[in-house]
């Protein structure tokens, strides 16, 4: 093997990832255009010339066939979807009479356009991923074919490659194609929205306007949204999600300790005591809890028919309350899950931690906070961190305790509102989609702030080894 | 031999006082546990004696019913018309087994690749996923009926398959607790089966499924949970009642409309629903615990 000189930005890659530094595949698109043979060169236009040569026929065919297709898509729908998409279509629906036929005459609709033009793009750019791997391909089918007795590996090595050293491809192509088809794109189309007039008076017209929206959200004059409704939504918002997410941590930590004592008898009873709430679909226990928490409802008649309360306790009514409400409901609802990872994660600890902890003498104390904690933490980082995410787009708990009740009039925002269900009303309920839009952008740079800081100096990324 | 004789009382009283103290951390635990399991158990409780009341209405005098019977039960089975919770249940039963079955499967491919492989673009992906879990989910909610809407599955007969593609499709991004589980099982199990020949497909089905069964137990459980927990993007996509989950039916029984008759239906369907899962959960938990004790410690 000939000594490959790596240039400053690979040395770089290296030394940063260290152990977890993987070499580039010498088929790389430059190569392939600086070394490759007319066989190669031509596969830029026709795919998959070089694997036929190399008589990698159905790989050949297979990449032939997708260019065939990707044409034969431009031709008929790709171009007029892109060309459409700046203006976002103007034209509106009318009628008239036309050779003496009263006819109608649909117009455009930009939500259609809008959508079918992310699509195109979306595809455009897979499909040029997809032409350098079909360049590569060919590279690779010349370098590996070239000599005289010499073969290209046949579609059967490819297969095995796949479930062998390139297990990855195939184990990731599927997750991925949904992660991009069923989160991705809708991301980008919504996105996209932001940045429109797609709201209750366009909703089938809507043009481009740049920034307004962002300028709507925080400026102090606007009459549905306003910068000060939004900086009160947002700190309610990270309260709640700092609260959910580490009194139910450490509450279910506890609790998970405290049933897995030495002495604690009856361990698999409590535990399902515990579970019996998850085995409760959360949907259902809000509803009830709701209905309890009325004005008039459960509650508030038994602590009246005790004696203990003159008037109804003003759990949904209350904003004070009402916060305080929905934070313990949550405890409710999360604690159990959390018993549930940790007891796994408990019993998995290494026992000769312990036993080398003992003999040194170390105390309760300190074993749980020098093995249990560090262990822990190590595995759950991750978990914490989308446990606090989800907390900041837990839907669920707001919006079916208390709607984001008690509300101020004129507002669209409550005052249990959290950023998620703001923006639930503002696109389902009032059809302002551009705003909504804006409010989505706004939570996920929230949201991307905090967790990378967090995630980044975590454990579990830094020293992904670290209990192997 | 002073020394000794000084010691000895000494550690009798810290015996005495450690078995002491073990008595009372035992007392506080067993009553903390106690306080906390009626509390937990109070709603579960509640609605479960609820939907044997005789008197269906949603608010009552008194806390407890004082009659019971079956109406709540048969009346949600035979009064077919008005809402069809049956239809309900069965359609959200089906997409819970489709999701349950994808989204293990997703989680188990991305968690082993992640854990084991390493591959350029690797720690992009993590990073990608990560960046994309921060958008809010019910931000493309509406997108997403829109893109369904143009692959054609949102006519009649298509939601159930539109809705398990909604569920299942995102599900491979929640692979880091399962990663961080794999992370500890020791790599010199896959040396040792990659020396004796395996490719790694198979020290994925023979080796890393196998011993990561607690975790893909608890990955089951909420594959199978979220059509049941789901109302949102149910609400969007399933426009018909025909087409309703579970959740949207139990939904629409709360209604102010619906309500005043509903209720005592409500609280019999909430019963209904709970018990697939909870037969499921006890079922895995048991699963689980006994996987815990065989698998491989760190």
């Amino acid at each position: 093997m000939s000594t490959v000189t790596l240039s400053q930005r690979e040395m770089k890659r290296r030394r940063k990832l260290g152990a977890d530094y993987v070499a580039p595949s010498p088929y790389t698109l430059k190569n392939a255009l600086e070394k490759g043979d007319l066989f190669t060169k031509l596969s830029i236009v026709v795919f998959g010339l070089g694997n036929f040569v190399h008589k990698q026929y159905l790989k050949g065919l297979i990449f032939l066939a997708s260019e065939v297709l990707f044409i034969i898509f431009m031709a008929t729908a790709g171009v007029k979807n892109l060309s459409l998409l700046p203006s976002l279509g103007g034209r509106e629906a009318s009628s008239g009479w036309v050779d003496g036929k009263y006819v109608h005459i649909a117009g455009d609709n930009s939500v259609i356009i809008l959508l079918y033009g992310v699509c195109t793009v979306v595809l455009c750019i897979a499909f040029v991923l997809w032409w350098s791997l079909v360049i590569r391909s060919a590279y690779k089918a010349q370098v590996l074919g070239g000599g005289k007795d010499r073969r290209a590996p046949s579609f059967m090595d490819d297969i095995h490659t796949l479930l062998d050293a390139k297990a990855n491809q195939l184990l990731l192509f599927l997750p991925l194609a949904g992660i991009l088809i069923f989160t991705v794109l809708p991301l980008i189309f919504m996105i996209s929205m932001a940045f429109t007039s797609y709201d209750h008076n366009h909703l089938v017209i809507f043009k481009w306007v740049g920034l307004e929206n962002f300028k709507a959200v925080f400026s102090n004059s606007g009459s549905i949204v306003s910068g000060r409704l939004f900086l009160s939504v947002l700190l309610w918002t990270l309260v709640w999600a700092f609260f959910a997410t580490f009194l139910n941590f450490f509450c279910g930590l506890f609790l998970a300790m405290v049933i897995n004592r030495k002495t604690t008898y009856g361990k698999n009873v409590w535990r399902a005591i515990f579970s019996m709430s998850i085995a409760v679909p959360q949907f259902v226990s809000l509803l009830v809890m709701h209905q309890m928490l009325q004005p008039s409802g459960a509650i508030n008649r038994l602590l009246m028919n005790w004696g203990w309360i003159d008037q109804a306790l003003p759990f949904f009514t209350n904003a004070t309350w009402a916060r305080v409400t929905v934070i313990i409901i949550n405890l409710w609802v999360g604690i159990p899950y959390t018993i549930m990872q940790v007891t796994g994660i408990l019993q998995n600890i290494p026992a000769e931690l312990y036993e080398a902890a003992k003999i040194d003498g170390a105390n309760w104390w300190q074993t749980f906070t020098k093995i249990t904690m560090p262990y822990i933490f190590f595995v759950l980082t991750p978990y914490l961190i989308t446990t606090f995410t989800g907390n900041v787009n837990n839907f669920n708990v707001i919006y079916l305790l208390t709607r984001g009740d008690p509300g101020v009039v004129g507002e669209s925002a409550g005052k249990t509102d959290l950023l998620i269900t703001w923006l639930y009303k503002l696109t389902v309920d009032r059809s302002d989609y551009n705003l909504g839009a804006v409010i989505g952008i706004m939570t996920f740079i929230v949201l991307a702030v905090v967790s990378l800081i967090t995630y980044r100096n975590s454990g579990s990324y830094k020293n992904e080894e670290g209990f192997r | 031999m002073s020394k000794h004789t000084q010691s000895k009382p000494e550690s009798q009283s810290l015996m005495h006082d450690q078995r002491k103290r073990r008595i009372v951390a035992d007392v506080a635990t067993y009553v903390l546990l106690g306080v906390l399991a009626v509390v937990w158990l109070f709603p579960i409780v509640w609605i479960f004696l609820e939907s044997f009341n005789k008197n269906p209405a949603p608010y009552q005098n008194t806390f407890f019913p004082t009659q019971f019977s079956f109406d709540n039960y048969t009346g949600l089975f035979t009064q077919r018309n008005v809402l069809d919770f049956p239809r309900m249940f069965m359609n959200t039963f089906i997409i819970a087994i489709f999701v349950c079955l994808i989204s293990v499967f997703f989680v188990l491919s991305v968690a082993y690749v992640m854990s084991r492989m390493r591959f350029r673009g690797r720690r992009a992906f993590m990073n990608f996923v990560l960046i994309i879990g921060m958008f809010p989910g019910i931000m493309s909610v509406v997108a997403i009926y829109f893109i369904l809407k143009a692959m054609g599955l949102t006519s009649d007969g298509m939601t159930t398959l539109a809705l398990i593609l909604v569920y299942s499709a995102g599900t491979g991004a929640g692979f880091y607790v399962m990663k961080g589980y794999m992370d500890t099982i020791p790599t010199s199990l896959d040396e040792a089966a990659m020396l004796d020949g395996c490719t790694r497909w198979q020290v994925f089905t023979k080796i890393i499924i196998p011993i990561s069964r607690p975790m893909i137990v608890y990955q089951a459980i909420v594959g199978f949970l979220t059509p049941w927990l789901d109302f949102v993007m149910a609400k969007v996509i399933a426009r018909t009642q025909d087409n309703y989950t579970a959740s949207l039916g139990l939904w629409l029984m709360l209604d102010k409309e619906y309500i005043n008759n509903w209720f005592g239906r409500f609280a019999a369907a909430s019963v209904i629903i709970s018990i697939p899962i909870a037969i499921l959960f006890i079922v895995m938990q048991r699963f689980y615990q006994e996987s815990m004790a065989g698998s491989v410690k760190g």
